[in-house]
């Protein structure tokens, strides 16, 4: 037998095929009527049940912004608060054509160019649909009454009501509170999302970004349910946001006003510190600004107005001004050379009005060279030196002491360092020494750049705030407070690095203290033996006073040169210092004041302390003047 | 003196005078032509939807449809002899292009599907294996004795399980699926005997167990996520409890285009792909589910009588193996969808978004065409 052949059965085939083909065809209708029956199921018979949950689905969640803590200052007069301000808001996915209704908005109320690019930045950062997206955060009343009009012109606009930071003070703490600004982009990136999802706002400079982790408090969020177009039907549950806790500063909002109000029109800068607590009572530098401008959006005008204006309102005088110290600087030196031994209280110089150093041709020249006929104070004591203000007294003694003493002497009072606990803003000034010039100008140290830093010249620098703690630490008699903003509301770190200054004997605080008292009170005699400052405020005080007058350069004089005050522009004319304490046996304040090209420090700055010191010491009890601020909005 | 038996030949498809009619002229079958069209053009209406506001999805759509109906009609004049000749030579070639996507392929979203020719188009090669096979099964029993024999039932087996096995750990579980019903169908057409059925199916019982441990981790989760959407309900459960919320709340009628809340909220996943249907039910109701349903039963009828009316085991097997196959696609999408059978990633056919299955698709039922405007005239 050979191979079967291979014949196809065709008629066989193509029944087993269309048997098949038939069964399954019909299990292809059995499970397309199961499909049937599944939707039939889900859409009919189930369908209420889903449609609740599709309801269900359009529950948002929305944060909750927490309130601020607000800040009282220490007689607890409202410093910071939060008040209603009404924003305006476009719900994108309601308005058909959002650049029709931002050009409508913008013929009603009128938008800044920043405004629309700001929106349009927004608007691709939105997080969800329906999310209300802001234009404005500044519409007045007026603005609001327009929009309402025009609402239905203004599909998807909402105005929405939110708590705003607020300084009912105005620009009088702006530089001593700082202030909170809007949440810019660069911002957003460096915040975290959550912490800070519904606040518009964080602490930019000051108390107010110091203690912005205490201030914020805790976001909240509820869940709401919305309607098919996001608009919210129901609240359904919610988590309460914490309210951020409520901090008391030691400023004394009174005597910031008297401080500012001493100062008048003039440029210039006032710390004044509690000596006890080291607390700062008031801080002043003027020109000021409004911080309220920075919390609602500055238009570009005005902002570009206070960036460039030569007053630089938007500098802190106090915390970040650098200026010499000049004259007041004196007592420092005195102590130290007390206590070094390089003096005794009873030396003394005769001084020609002249000091030069040996085998050196230039003369440095005492204040008073060209006002009395012979020049010079002539007979000089530790004491006369201080209260007359004597020059060549400090040439000589700095020479004595060495730029390294006198380094460490002055850094035992703070200088060269920011010392103070919750103004990481403040500056560290200049403290020179050896190894400073050499690293900084890669020059060796000169016997001259010693003369110098004997009157407080030459290459040192101080902030308004480092004299005025140094004040407070002549009246602690060497006790170290370092200077703080915070009273109460939170803990605030000591810094453990800061030593009292326990190396100065009781005698040399009574010698040096008596010296500065009589800056203000030695009255009545000859020419040339008064106090500097007595003709200006100390014939009639009725309370004892210390006090140090100076004068810091701003443009040098050079050898041979003549100063003429009249001469010199207004913003050529040296600044004028006067730190102070008082009352001497009990010390309650402490204080530097610095006037911008104010001239003579006695003559100038001196008055401007005085007028603060009779205030604080005169003042019976702390009165509240605002007493209508004592809740604030919550 | 007992009678022979004389055989006589049916009449089925012989001797029997056909009229040629201008759909044969021009090799194409009017019915499928006009019942793809209005459900492609259906489905661009709940794609059109489903994306709002964005159209160029919509757009492109069109261009994908308009250029597998090209391919439709150029495959449909090819004589099905010549796609009989050309079956296994296509099916090596797309083994070895699937053997290529193992080594060469590109990865996107973690899985291995694509085949990037440089300077060309990428296509993937597991859609070309899903026409391939069945194609090389149908020529395979065109040459041999129906019903087969025990070994050509083998040989057909390792036939399907060579593709299936190289497109599984690409992962594409879904496109394997196919595959491989596709190979069993064809296997199911060609009379393989029932008790080979059952017991396939009892060892297949039996072995569940051991081949849940070979699944990946995600795809078990997706099987134990089907029976309790709850346990997951913002992972693996949120798909399937969405979409069928989205089904379920369409009601009788559904919300009306672009009214979808679930779709338009961004609530339903993969609403332009697989899970259309969902968005199609929310909107268009019960109504236009039943609508979409219908018409696949009369494309897929049609299909019934081109290959019971084809004239050769070829024609038969493949014409019959690609409505089958179609209707598997549209089976798994849908149970999938409303929450019969796990998540794996089939479109439906001719209304999800996406290139390469309208491709395949057009392609297999040009291919069908071809099989039943070429029919010999026999008298």
């Amino acid at each position: 037998m050979g191979e079967p052949l291979v014949l196809k059965d065709h008629s066989g085939e193509s029944q087993i095929f269309f048997e098949r083909a038939i069964i399954g065809f019909l299990v292809l209708i059995a499970l397309m009527l199961f499909l049937f029956g599944r939707f039939f199921y889900l859409q009919i018979i189930q369908h209420d049940m889903y449609a609740t949950l599709a309801d269900q689905n359009r529950i948002q969640v929305e944060a909750i912004p927490p309130v601020r803590g607000l800040i009282y200052d220490r007689h607890g007069e409202i410093i910071a608060h939060n008040i209603p301000s009404l924003n305006l808001t476009i719900i994108t996915e309601l308005s058909p054509n959002i650049e029709l209704t931002l050009s409508k908005i913008d013929e009603l109320i009128g938008l800044s160019a920043e405004e629309q690019r700001a929106f349009k930045r927004r608007i691709e950062r939105r997080q969800r649909p329906y999310e209300p997206v802001p234009v404005t955060f500044r519409l007045s009343a007026e603005d609001h009454a327009r929009i309402v009009v025009n609402k239905n012109s203004l599909p998807g606009v909402q105005v929405e009501a939110r708590l705003i930071r607020h300084y009912p003070q105005g620009s009088l703490l702006a530089h001593a509170v700082g202030s909170v600004r809007r949440i810019n982009e660069n911002d957003a990136k460096r915040l975290d999302r959550v912490a800070y999802s519904g606040t518009n706002h964080v602490g930019k400079i000051g108390v107010e970004k110091h203690y912005e982790s205490v201030l914020l408090g805790k976001v909240g969020h509820k869940r709401v349910e919305t309607n098919a177009r996001g608009v919210i039907m129901k609240e359904l549950d919610s988590v309460n946001p914490e309210v951020g806790k409520d901090l008391t500063l030691h400023v004394d909002a009174a005597l910031q006003r008297v401080s500012s109000a001493a100062l008048a029109e003039r440029r210039g800068t006032i710390v004044a510190i509690e000596p006890s607590t080291g607390g700062i009572l008031a801080l002043v530098s003027k020109p000021s600004y409004d911080p309220n401008l920075f919390v609602k959006g500055i238009d570009h005008e005005t902002y570009s107005g206070l960036l460039e204006s030569v007053d630089i309102p938007l500098f802190n005088r106090a915390l970040q001004g650098q200026y010499e110290p000049g004259s007041t600087i004196k007592p420092l030196l005195g102590i130290a050379g007390l206590v070094t031994g390089t003096i005794s209280p009873d030396d003394v110089i005769s001084d020609p009005g002249w000091f030069r150093l040996p085998n050196e041709d230039r003369l440095y020249r005492d204040w008073n060279w060209r006002l009395s006929g012979t020049g010079g104070h002539g007979e000089v004591g530790l004491q006369k030196a201080i209260y007359r203000s004597c020059n060549v007294y400090f040439y000589n003694l700095a020479v004595k002491l060495g730029i390294n003493r006198i380094h460490q002497y002055l850094d035992l009072f703070g200088f060269g360092k920011n010392t103070a606990l919750d103004l990481p803003e403040a500056r560290s000034g200049l403290l020179p020494s050896i190894e400073w010039k050499k690293e900084n100008r890669g020059l060796g140290w000169f016997p001259g750049d010693t003369v110098n830093i004997g009157i407080g010249q030459g290459d040192m620098l101080v902030t308004p705030l480092q004299m005025a703690t140094a004040a407070t630490l002549i009246a602690n008699r060497g006790k170290w407070v370092a200077p703080r903003m915070l009273k109460s509301g939170h803990v605030l770190d000591e810094d453990g690095s800061i030593k009292d200054i326990d190396v100065v004997p009781d005698y040399i605080w009574d010698e040096i203290i008596s010296a500065m008292e009589k800056v203000v009170h030695r009255g009545d005699q000859e020419l040339g033996e008064n106090g500097t400052a007595w003709a200006y405020i100390g014939q009639d005080i009725t309370y004892r006073m210390a006090g140090k007058s100076g004068t810091a350069q701003v443009v040098s004089i050079k050898q041979g040169e003549e100063y003429d005050e009249n001469e010199l522009s207004e913003r050529q004319r040296k600044h004028a210092w006067f730190i102070a304490f008082a009352p001497i046996e009990d010390p309650k304040i402490a204080l530097a004041v610095l006037v911008e090209n104010g001239g003579g420090g006695s003559k100038v700055a001196a008055p401007v302390a005085r007028e603060i010191l009779d205030y604080y010491v005169k003042r019976k009890n702390p009165v509240m003047t605002q007493a209508s601020y004592a809740s604030g909005f919550r | 003196m007992p009678q022979d038996f004389v055989r006589r030949l049916s009449d089925t498809g012989y001797g029997f005078e056909r009229t040629v009619g201008i759909g044969d002229k021009v090799h194409l079958d009017f019915t499928i032509v006009l019942l793809l069209l209005l459900i492609s053009s259906y489905g661009l209406l709940v794609l059109y939807s489903a994306v709002h506001p964005n159209q160029s999805a919509v757009i492109s759509q069109i261009v994908k449809i308009g250029i597998a109906s090209l391919a439709m009609v150029f495959l449909a004049q090819i004589s099905p002899i010549f796609y009989q000749r050309l079956a296994p030579w296509l099916f090596i070639l797309a083994v070895f292009l699937l053997v290529m996507t193992f080594f060469f392929g590109t990865e996107v979203n973690g899985s291995r599907r694509w085949l990037r020719i440089p300077g060309f188009l990428g296509f993937q090669p597991s859609e070309l294996m899903k026409l391939a096979l069945p194609m090389a099964l149908a020529s395979y029993f065109h040459n041999r004795h129906l019903p087969p024999k025990k070994r050509h039932i083998f040989w057909a087996l390792m036939i399907t399980i060579i593709p299936t096995a190289l497109v599984v750990p690409q992962p594409d579980l879904g496109t394997a699926l196919i595959i491989f019903v596709s190979g069993v169908v064809v296997l199911l057409l060609a009379g393989v005997a029932w008790k080979f059925v059952f017991g396939a199916l009892g060892v297949a019982f039996i072995s569940a167990p051991a081949v849940w441990f070979l699944l990946r981790d995600y795809q078990q989760r997706r099987i134990l996520t089907l029976f309790d959407p709850e346990r997951d309900p913002l992972g693996d459960g949120w798909n399937i409890i969405q979409s069928k919320t989205a089904i379920g709340s369409g009601g009788l009628s559904g919300k009306g285009l672009f009214e979808g809340t679930q779709s338009h909220l961004n609530f339903l996943p993969e609403s332009q792909t697989d899970f259309i249907i969902a968005v199609l039910a929310e909107e268009m109701g019960f109504l236009g589910v039943v609508f979409l349903l219908i018409m696949y039963l009369f494309l897929m009828g049609r299909g019934i009588v081109i290959a019971i009316q084809a004239q050769d085991t070829f024609g038969r097997l493949l014409a019959g193996t690609i409505t089958f196959t179609f209707f598997v696609y549209v089976f798994v999408n849908i149970a999938m969808v409303s929450g019969l059978l796990p998540v794996v990633g089939i479109p439906l056919p001719l209304v999800s978004y996406g290139g390469t299955s309208i491709l395949t698709l057009f392609a297999s039922f040009g291919i069908m065409m071809s099989i039943h405007t070429h029919r010999r005239i026999m008298l």
